[in-house]
């Protein structure tokens, strides 16, 4: 699926140059024209409408906007839009529906790994792109032997590579024990 | 289903992202964006404000100062709480604090607006401002009442002389910082012009009080006012009330016709949403050799705005906590030019707990006894300052259940004596108290004629886990499995609840929901039992089972009909029952009897031998809450409050610039709350329980009481690590090195 998206028309009129720029979304193919300044996030929620990916603070501290990019997480209010020609971009809408989750999404209402919900999209997608660097053998602050290509996924682990994600709630147990049963289960 | 670990309702909504939040709304097509521009001075004067370029900007569709702001409502103090008053902005030139709104820039997009808001041109006149606390300020002064009514005063014996006499005392002033609620979800307005209405799409804890609000300060009709809350991403008391966002979204929105939203950026929320004031308190306890208190004094002073107090009510819970025959406790307040002080998660228990269950550890070190054995001695058989029986105190019970989980004995007896490698390794724990209120609450069950049950109030889900309680109490009150139960919350128009707030949120909603649940029954019994038609038809009511979704009489013997049958044959269009439950002063129990929730917390953690870092290495809490309706989300909200504590011990401190009134650390790298790493394992375990004093389900609130002492647990535990007590809040590196002790590994 292919069709131009320009924001709403008349919202632009009178503006200086739009810049276009094709992503790949949840596996369809989305054309924009967007102000050069927008940020893949509001390029996301504001343009997209897919506004399950959250901002949190607009600055790279929270980790609400966390999306996987050609399959590793970044935090989208970091990244200008327009810097992702053909990019692959899997948001949390992405990875599964209310009636068709994704193991990570189950494991997270199984384990109460949330409250307001609010932090909870950018933690899912931030632990499915950990695990997969997990898997490549990246090492991280709390890795013991960092040479090893295989990293033993410890709870200290899990909490480090995800300390990128604020959650006020403060559901941080229960989001371990999400991502530790899903890893333990190899579901993800 | 009452009291069954029932996973979230909304969690598939919510782990998928289609839970919509305030911002997020299309159905009133393309919103503008707005964009508010802060004052960067504390304290003085706007002279000019240049708004042609930024008018001139592309895409703006106008910017609102104090010159062209509409008239607003001001805030009436008549009015009994803060959250239902008016909330003007933009209100004139004079700046009262550093970030006070001074513009509004609405354009066709978020970056327009943004771009524009950055060529807003503000001259100033900078005024002298007050922006350092001090305990000792001349100007403190006593406000006539405290938070949530309270007295702000009280005094029972003779305190200087039971002080005076004791054989142990501890008399400690401890400070707090200012913190900030913080939720995930910024503080979000999107405002749709309806003809004469307006539907206001807002992060708010109390649909009742935005309603109001909003209609007060835009001196419209309440009715015209449509609130939409059914999600939040985060309150803490932060969404009690609304912000500048919300009102001027909304003037913005009325004066173009369009609808408009504006969110605050992280940084504007350490300006305008009110913060948790800083605190000093002095603390005394005096006891016998026999561990028992003879006079207890908390005396605390804190910050004020000038215009708009707020006196947390921090010495409060002192009051109901241990036996002492002789007892003061006070408030005071200093103004500064900052913003308001505000309710934040356990407004007065959690900086005063800090500071108590701090000095009932330095006292139980001074007498050379078990902390816990302390407060065992100091247990009283009735409320010591109201002199009420309690409800349903089981602080005891919590310590001993506590002690035995967490292995208490294997404390080190001696501060700074036990070393694990690099660490020091300490062990520490503290009693959790929190008043239980009760408020106006009305909820509405119907029943739909193809058997499905609705509930309907206006109450919010803050992450409490309301959708799923109130499905659990209306599933078990209408004998419906919990998929046949729908729950509508979060919607001015919707039965008039007290929102979420103070803990009070589920007992207050689902006590109603029973209620109502308990009228329906009746009316469907009143209708199938007296239909000739019915199988139910002569039977006695009083032997009726509401299970699977039918009515049965006498049991397996006696006839049953289906509920959805019922109400189609009576009343297709749906039958309903309102339940209600009355403010705390108005019910008798709550002036009869002291009600509260109780806890223990424990901690261990480990403090770098070289270093001074600070680990938490493992929480336990044990609370008596009453009946537990989920314990599931009843754990989580616990958990989550305990965090909250270990973060008031080790992290959290707002500062500010003594010279601009301005916080300089106003962003999430800089103001540090826990994250991932800084938690370790946390176990919350709640006891049995049902307190029929509270109301008739038994069930207390629980959002708060975890992070009630929790605080003072940790810094408890640093002391026993290292022997060194630091009473200036949160415990930081700098404050450890210097008399860190040489112990041996």
């Amino acid at each position: 699926m292919s069709e131009p998206d320009t924001g709403g028309g008349e919202r632009q009129a009178g503006a200086a140059p739009l810049s276009a720029v094709e992503l790949r979304v949840n596996d369809q193919v989305r054309r924009l024209e967007l102000d050069p300044r927008t940020s893949l996030l509001d390029a996301l929620r504001e343009h997209l409408r897919l506004s399950g990916t959250k901002k949190g603070c607009d600055h790279g501290q929270c980790g609400a906007c966390t999306v996987l990019v050609n399959g590793r997480r970044i935090n989208s209010c970091l990244t200008l839009a327009v810097m992702h020609e053909g990019d692959e971009v899997v948001t949390i809408e992405g990875l599964g529906a209310p009636d068709d989750l994704h193991p990570m999404q189950r494991a997270f209402v199984e384990c109460d790994g949330f409250q307001c919900g609010y932090c909870t999209p950018g933690q899912i997608c931030s632990a499915v792109g950990m695990l997969a660097e997990v898997r490549a053998g990246s090492p991280s602050h709390a890795t013991a032997e960092v040479a090893s290509s295989r990293i033993s996924l410890t709870d200290e682990e899990i909490r480090e590579r995800m300390s990128g994600n604020i959650c006020r709630c403060a559901a941080y147990p229960n989001i371990v024990a999400a991502i530790r049963g899903i890893a333990e289960g190899g579901a993800a | 289903m009452i009291g069954q670990p029932v996973n979230r309702v909304d969690g598939p909504l919510k782990v998928s992202g289609r839970a919509t939040y305030a911002y997020e709304y299309w159905d009133a097509g393309q919103p503008l964006y707005g964009c508010i521009v802060g004052a960067t001075i504390g304290k003085g004067r706007i002279t000019r404000i240049h708004t042609e370029n930024a008018e001139r900007a592309q895409g703006v569709r106008m910017v609102m100062t104090h010159q062209n702001v509409p008239v607003q409502g001001v805030r009436d103090e008549s009015v009994q709480f803060e959250y239902w008053r008016a909330q003007p902005v933009l209100t004139g030139p004079d700046i009262h604090y550093h970030g006070e709104p001074v513009a509004l820039v609405v354009a066709a997009t978020f970056e327009q607006a943004r771009a524009a808001a950055d060529l807003l041109d503000v001259e100033y006149t900078v005024g002298r401002g007050r922006f350092a606390f001090a305990a000792d300020d001349d100007e403190a002064y006593i406000p006539k009442v405290v938070n949530a009514g309270l007295p702000t005063d009280t005094a029972v014996g003779d305190f200087e002389a039971g002080f005076r006499a004791a054989a142990v005392r501890v008399d400690q002033r401890y400070t707090t910082p200012y913190e900030f609620s913080m939720p995930m979800e910024p503080h979000a307005c999107l405002v749709e012009p309806r003809g004469e209405d307006l539907v206001v799409h807002v992060s708010s804890q109390i649909v009742d009080a935005a309603q109001t609000s909003v209609a007060a300060t835009l001196r419209m009709a309440p009715e015209r006012i449509h609130i939409v809350t059914p999600f939040v991403g985060g309150g803490f008391g932060s969404k009690l009330g609304v912000h500048a966002e919300t009102i001027l979204a909304a003037l913005a929105a009325r004066v173009l016709g369009q609808p408009v939203k504006v969110a605050l950026t992280r940084q504007q929320i350490f300006q305008l949403v009110g913060m948790r004031p800083t605190s000093s308190q002095r603390v005394r306890l005096a006891a016998g050799r026999d561990g028992k208190l003879t006079a207890i004094a908390h005396d605390v002073t804190m910050h004020t705005n000038p215009d708009l107090e707020f006196a947390e009510q921090t010495a409060a819970t002192t009051r109901s906590l241990y036996a002492a025959p002789h007892r003061l406790t006070s408030h005071r307040l200093t103004p500064l030019d900052l913003p308001r002080g505000a309710d934040v998660r356990a407004p007065g228990e959690a900086p005063g707990l800090l500071a108590v269950e701090s000095a009932v550890d330095e006292l139980a070190h001074a007498l050379g006894m078990d902390p816990i054995e302390v407060r065992i001695r100091n247990e009283p058989t009735v409320d010591p300052e109201r002199d009420v029986p309690y409800s349903d105190r089981h602080l005891v019970d919590c310590l001993r259940d506590g002690a035995r989980r967490f292995g208490w004995e294997h404390r080190p007896a001696t501060p700074a004596s036990l070393r694990e490698g690099r660490w020091l390794v300490g062990y520490g724990m503290s009693a959790a108290i929190r008043g239980h209120f009760q408020g106006p609450t009305a909820v509405q069950v119907r029943l739909e004629a193809d058997g499905t049950g609705v509930v309907r109030t206006d109450m919010t889900d803050i992450g409490t886990g309301t959708y799923t309680i109130l499905t659990q109490v209306v599933a078990d009150g209408l004998g419906l499995p919990a998929d046949r139960v729908r729950v509508e919350l979060g919607r001015s128009g919707l039965p008039t609840s007290w929102g979420s707030g103070g803990s009070w949120g589920a007992a207050n909603s689902c006590a109603a929901a029973a209620r109502a649940c308990a009228a329906l029954r009746e009316k469907v019994l009143v209708a199938a039992c007296g239909d000739a038609d019915s199988p139910l038809h002569g039977r006695d009511p009083a032997g009726a089972h509401f299970g699977d979704g039918s009515v049965r009489i006498d049991g397996a013997e006696g006839a049953s009909q289906a509920l959805g049958e019922i109400v189609a044959r009576h009343h297709p269009e749906g039958m309903e029952a309102q339940g209600e439950i009355r403010f705390m002063g108005d019910d008798p129990n709550y002036s009869d009897y002291s009600i509260h929730t109780y806890g223990a917390h424990f901690a261990e953690v480990g403090v770098d031998a070289d270093t001074a870092e600070i680990r938490l290495r493992r929480m336990l809490g044990v609370f008596s809450v009453g009946r537990v309706l989920n314990p599931k989300t009843a754990r989580s909200q616990l958990i989550g409050g305990m965090i909250w504590g270990a973060g008031a011990a080790l992290e959290e401190e707002a500062v500010v610039d003594s010279r601009s009134g301005a916080f300089v650390n106003r962003d999430l790298a800089q103001y540090l709350v826990p994250v991932h790493a800084d938690v370790p394992d946390v176990e919350a375990v709640i006891l049995d329980g049902y307190d029929d004093k509270a109301n008739l389900l038994g069930a207390k609130g629980v959002g708060e009481l975890g992070i009630c002492g929790a605080g003072a647990a940790v810094a408890n535990a640093v002391f026993n690590a290292t022997g060194l007590r630091v009473r200036d809040f949160p415990i930081t590196i700098e404050k450890l090195l210097p008399g860190l002790p040489d112990v041996d590994a």
